[in-house]
């Protein structure tokens, strides 16, 4: 009499387990694919990495050499971004955080961030057009460019500092204000300090989705080819994405572009696999660190 | 601002030396990269910076100042010519090469000459199956470009002759159609002559003005050179005013002997004598 | 002291321009659109009554014309209904593919996975959600395309199918992460009380936790919908891109963001067509805002109902 419900029991449990494999079903189709993508790229494209292929621009119709320009494009571009987004998104971050009452006003602000993260893509590269290379003149370069994808990022830079703020437990900052330091001050000492690594954490993931944005930058600035690297923020530049969609559609050989094409894919990965891979680290660390994080 | 924009811009261009800026055709994209890498060879301190998208893109891009050199793959047309006139701009033309625009189908594919006509109804969507036209029993699928590409407005003015079919898939650049075609045993589709060359798996028709003349086939350079193919096309560019300085003595190498060499490498025809003696009155 | 006042009033000033100028971000771009796109329906400056591309649109001619040939041999026509179909049917054949999928996997993942694996495949997720969207389409131009064209036997792999089965895999990692977080965000008392009236796990996740997490899993929803309809390069890169209503899912398509994409280059600053792409961006703006504006209530609505 006893044993019919226990043996009821783990049927249903063993059953309940069953129905939960077939959940996991789409989880393991999606990571395999992603598994495959990338050692697809990988497998076509790492060979093609050499030091010439990184430190060389592109040579015989850009069928050969490298795509040093693209590189030291993506980056600077992203850097002009980062150098526009950081204190905005930041600072916007703080008040957010620590000082914004809880009104009408507050409520639209988060509201508006929280709307321009999911903007698309082509319509940042719309407004950069319109303000940045026609508005202020500052033409097809480096600068619009970054400027454009410098308000794309924005939102995410604040939700990731608004995040790592709220984070920081209130006694931190009641304990130095106990003391008679204004609010700045125990923001400055005891919440700042505490809440950067999960800042920066929010900045490199930024940064990493920043280097493979296309649509923002294709009527901002890159160009198909410049051997030069660009010297001044007012330059055109090349960049790996951009270069990896010309050659993929709109080379005129290319089945012999298409091992640079591999090549430039592979390495746009690795770049943005490396900063969030940095991003994780870090993220990780910050959840073993903290304590008072349950 | 626009002032301190040209005055940084100047100032840049005193302290880091000077830029040729090209944007246009897609189909001399390629052609024009490798000049420019072989005139930085010669002239180190010039940058020649080459940006795609499309004729219309280039002669746009000319039109409001932004560029130094607009790459077309079809003529200026009056409306940009106007259009240019009313910004003040005054755009001249040099040939730099010449093209045979060449209509591809799938090797497999049996048909291998048609008229203009033909073709012209083939993508107005006229004509749909191969056995139409002598061929299998087999659908009709098109590939062209976008509407910024010079080529898509070259060969709607001179075959279609009309408003393409909507159903004609539009390619980022030649090279797709190539693919395209190549994998699609009904497909038919236009690219420039460089992207044919020592291609397996396409095959360029062989083209008649009307149907009672002679069938040409573009991988007959001297026919392309002639005229005598009916989709020879010039390659142009254009500059505001006649070309100067840099920009002068870049469209100088292109077009010598070093120059032509490449055109012909990159498998367009090198320019022939009445063209020549055009641009050496406007280069003069 | 009286300098640390003056300095704390400073920072707050400060700090307090800079939410303003970020929230103002999306008001400026909606002002731009605006006020670019609605110059494409009234003459600018002079009207040449021979040159048709002159001639400024009709609203309804914009909103309701059948065919988009902004380039046209005759008269160029400015109707957004293909495009907006374009983007509306790859977008839905993705969400038929990411919905059940993400809502699975999220189910999967909130119940089912602790500790390490947890976080293994969530950072897997999230990795993915900041893949290059050229390199997704690079990877859909030279596999998928080719494969999809082999499996069904069609002459080409560029077509509709690849487009949405591309996007479904670019909003999988938001439905996923927001479902797992709506999931998560289900206190345990739900949980204990269905174990205590002998529900199994899987009767408990099914029937207890999915409903009630489901506000936020329509935001999640709501959110893939927002990713997918305002992707560009890999749609333009598999897509085949003839604006024309698909008829079939081998047909080739066209989207909002694409022909943007596409044309945007070519379009002579202060023309018509020029103006008409911003319109097009206008539209594509109002409908990326009023989704997460859902997407938000939603989730707002789902914590509200378990703080209570």
């Amino acid at each position: 009499m006893n044993s019919l419900p226990a043996d009821r029991r783990r049927r249903k449990y063993f059953l309940s387990n069953v129905y939960f494999l077939f959940l996991a079903v789409p989880v393991i189709i999606f990571l395999v694919f992603v598994a495959y993508m990338v050692f697809y790229l990988f497998r076509n494209g790492i060979n093609v990495i050499s030091w010439e292929f990184i430190t060389r621009p592109p040579e015989r119709g850009m069928t050969a050499g490298g795509i040093l320009p693209c590189i030291v494009g993506t980056l600077y571009v992203t850097l002009v971004s980062l150098i526009f987004s950081i204190p905005i998104g930041v600072f916007a971050a703080i008040y957010l955080a620590e000082y914004a009452p809880n009104n009408l006003l507050t409520r639209m602000i988060r509201s508006a961030v929280r709307s321009l993260a999911g903007i698309p893509s082509i319509v940042y590269g719309l407004f950069g057009v319109a303000l940045f290379v026609r508005g202020v003149h500052l033409g097809l370069s480096v600068l619009a460019s970054g400027l454009t994808l410098g308000l794309m990022n924005l939102p995410w830079i604040i939700a990731t500092a608004e995040e790592a703020l709220s984070s920081i437990p209130g006694s931190f900052r009641e304990g130095a204000l106990a003391v008679g330091a204004t609010k700045w001050e125990a923001i400055r000492h005891n919440v700042l300090p505490f809440a950067f690594p999960g800042i920066l954490t929010g900045i490199l993931l930024a940064l990493a989705r920043t280097m493979g944005e296309t649509a923002p930058i294709l009527f901002t600035g890159v160009t198909y080819f410049t051997r030069e690297l660009p010297r001044s923020p007012l330059q055109k530049f090349m960049a790996l994405p951009y270069h990896l969609f010309a050659l993929a559609t709109q080379h005129d050989q290319l089945m012999k572009a298409r091992p640079i094409a591999f090549g430039t894919a592979a390495v746009l990965l690795i770049l943005v696999l490396m900063f969030d891979g940095v991003a994780f680290l870090l993220r990780m660390r910050i959840a073993t660190a903290n304590k008072w994080q349950v | 601002m626009k002032k301190l924009f040209t005055v940084a811009t100047l100032i840049s261009t005193m302290l880091f030396g000077a830029e040729i800026i090209v944007k246009g055709s897609d189909t001399m994209l390629n052609l024009t990269q490798r000049l420019a890498e072989a005139f930085s060879a010669v002239r180190p301190d010039v940058t020649v910076s080459i940006t795609g998208g499309g004729s219309g893109v280039g002669i746009n891009a000319i039109i409001n100042r932004e560029v130094d050199i607009a790459n077309a793959s079809r003529k200026i047309k009056s409306k940009e010519i106007s259009s240019a006139r009313s910004n003040g701009v005054n755009p001249v033309e040099i040939v730099i090469a010449l093209d045979g625009l060449s209509v591809i189908v799938n090797s497999r594919n049996p048909v291998s000459q048609l008229t203009v006509e033909q073709i012209g109804a083939i993508y107005r969507g006229e004509i749909t199956n191969w056995n139409q036209l002598g061929g299998p029993n087999k659908k009709i699928v098109l590939y062209g470009r976008q509407p910024n590409s010079g080529t898509f407005v070259f060969f709607r003015e001179e075959v279609v002759k009309g408003e393409y079919s909507p159903a004609m898939r539009q390619m980022n650049g030649n090279a797709q159609i190539v693919e395209g075609v190549k994998a699609d045993e009904g497909g038919i589709g236009y690219v420039g002559l460089g992207y044919i060359k020592g291609i397996e798996g396409i095959k360029p028709l062989a083209v008649a003005r009307k149907a009672r003349e002679d069938y040409i086939s573009p991988a007959d350079e001297s026919k392309v050179r002639s005229g005598a193919y009916p989709l020879t096309r010039p390659l142009y560019q254009y500059t505001n005013g006649r070309p100067k300085g840099i920009v002068r003595d870049f469209i100088l190498f292109e077009l010598s002997p070093q120059g032509q060499k490449i055109v012909e490498e990159e498998g367009f025809v090198p320019v022939t004598q009445n063209y020549s003696e055009r641009n050496n009155q406007i280069l003069q | 002291m009286k300098r640390r006042r003056i300095a704390d009033r400073g920072v707050r000033v400060l700090f307090s321009v800079n939410a303003v100028l970020a929230a103002a971000v999306l008001l400026g771009i909606l002002i731009f659109l605006l006020a670019y796109g609605i110059r494409a329906f009234i003459p600018a400056g002079a009207v040449d009554p021979e040159d048709p591309s002159t001639q400024p649109l009709t609203l309804g001619g914009f909103l309701f014309g059948a065919s988009w040939n902004p380039d046209a041999y005759g008269q160029p026509e400015y109707g957004i209904v293909p495009l907006l179909l374009g983007s509306l049917i790859t977008t839905v054949l993705a969400l038929l593919i990411a919905i059940p999928m993400g809502i699975a996997g999220a189910v999967f993942i909130a119940e089912r996975l602790r500790g390490g694996v947890r976080v293994a495949v969530k950072m897997a997720v999230e990795l993915f959600a900041g893949f290059p969207s050229v390199v997704i389409g690079f990877f859909g131009l030279l596999v998928l395309g080719p494969a999809l064209a082999r499996v069904f036997n069609v002459p080409s792999g560029l077509n509709v199918l690849n487009a949405s089965v591309l996007l479904a895999l670019m909003s999988l990692p938001t439905i996923i992460s927001v479902s797992d977080d709506a999931l998560r965000v289900v206190p345990h008392s739900y949980r204990e009380a269905a174990y205590a009236l002998g529900a199994s796990p899987w009767t408990t996740a099914i029937r207890v936790i999915l409903p009630a997490a489901r506000s936020g899993i329509l935001a999640a929803v709501m959110l893939g919908f927002g990713r997918a309809v305002g992707e560009t390069m890999a749609v333009l890169m598999v897509a085949g891109n003839a604006p024309i209503i698909p008829r079939s899912l081998f047909d080739p398509v066209r989207t909002i963001t694409t022909t943007i994409a596409i044309e945007l280059g070519e379009s002579a600053f202060n023309s018509i067509h020029f103006f008409a792409l911003f319109a097009l961006g206008f539209i594509l703006f109002l409908i990326a805002l009023f989704t997460n504006l859902i997407a938000e209530a939603l989730i707002r609505r789902e914590k509200r109902s378990f703080t209570l």
